[in-house]
């Protein structure tokens, strides 16, 4: 391979790797996209308990007699099936044997945005078969 | 008279009065408080409402607050959301657990008595038309105080986001410990029972709760501040 040829070659490389992530990049960001609503619910209603890092450190949770959920343990939530995960949003932490502390978010929740902020677990968990 | 004549001047005269509803909020709220509460009812429920409300709405205040409590506070406005309103934008992560921002809290405005007077007077003319808040709902029957802090803090939960004890339970919602003096009891009731009716999109949950309990509940919360006087 000469000079000329192995430039043309390394050109090719790099504008193949630019297209590829170039490509990859709107894929990344369609795939948080579609959280979006989920994260704003999650921000709204969960973080006061489950902390703005989705680590259970919310700032109530200083005072708390069951430390919330550490939502970004992807061994702890792996373990939970979509089921109960759903269960619990909706019914509370009594649906599943949890604390009290964990209140029914049925009642401001719509079924589909219970789904929504049940994938989304799986998101921030990098955890479980549905994510 | 016709049945349906009735019913006209009735619907004109419903009508009528909730225009002026709307549009005569008294010169004293729009001057001081309009530019951070809702003083009449929003068209938006949104969450993005939510997020950019600086202060809790008072289209229904003459029937949430007690008007002595009013004045006092104006003239000398103590904190009763620690996270402020709204909490997410005033907390952050801490050491371990997410810490309140006391640097973005602003405080509230003291009014001179004159003003906070006018102010308290004008806020309970603002009523809710809509039923939200239940007259007559609460009983006054007296629990005791211990019952009362078993379902507080244990059967309900409602301490892991209100403190009864100041200094001490959470933090995203508004202490409880002035909150007798501070609420009507029927409002105390009626936000327990669906504070999404009222409050719509609010953090905080509508739980299944029984009459006998929301009335142990409003009970224990009147109570509370009775207790901080004796201090």
């Amino acid at each position: 391979m000469n000079s000329r040829n192995s430039i043309s070659f390394s050109w090719l490389t790099s504008i193949g790797l630019i297209s590829l992530l170039a490509f990859m990049e709107p894929a990344a960001a369609a795939s948080d996209d579609s959280f979006e609503h989920a994260e704003r619910l999650y921000d709204t209603y969960c973080t006061q308990c489950h902390g703005v890092n989705r680590d259970g450190n919310g700032v109530n949770s200083v005072f708390m007699s069951v430390q919330p959920r550490d939502h970004s343990d992807a061994k702890g939530m792996g373990d939970i099936p979509n089921s109960e995960i759903i269960d619990v949003i909706k019914k509370g932490g009594l649906a599943a044997n949890k604390s009290v502390l964990m209140p029914a978010w049925g009642g401001v929740f719509s079924d589909e945005e219970v789904n929504q902020l049940a994938a989304y677990l799986r998101h921030v968990c990098k955890c479980g078969s549905d994510q | 008279m016709k049945p349906y004549l009735f019913a006209a001047i009735g619907a004109s005269f419903f009508a009528t009065s909730l225009a002026v509803h709307a549009a005569d909020v008294p010169a004293v709220l729009q001057s001081k408080c309009a530019s951070c509460h809702a003083l009449t009812k929003p068209e938006s429920n949104s969450l993005d409402r939510l997020w950019e409300r600086k202060g809790p709405d008072l289209h229904y205040a003459g029937n949430k607050f007690n008007k002595e409590w009013l004045v006092e506070w104006l003239q000398d406005p103590a904190k009763i959301r620690p996270a402020g309103e709204f909490y997410r934008k005033h907390v952050k992560p801490g050491t371990k657990e997410d810490v309140v921002d006391e640097s973005s809290l602003a405080p509230h405005p003291k009014l001179a008595r004159k003003d906070a007077e006018a102010a308290a007077n004008a806020l309970m003319t603002l009523t809710d038309p809509d039923g939200l808040i239940e007259k007559g709902a609460f009983k006054d029957q007296k629990v005791a105080m211990s019952m009362g802090a078993m379902y507080f803090n244990k059967l309900r939960g409602c301490a892991a986001c209100h403190s009864a004890v100041p200094g001490k339970g959470g933090l995203s919602g508004p202490e409880m410990a002035t909150a007798g003096k501070r609420l009507q009891p029927d409002f105390i009731y009626s936000y327990i029972k669906d504070p999404q009716k009222i409050d719509k999109g609010v953090w905080m949950p509508k739980l299944d709760i029984s009459d006998a309990d929301l009335q142990k509940l409003t009970s224990y919360i009147v109570q509370l501040s009775a207790k901080e006087d004796k201090k």
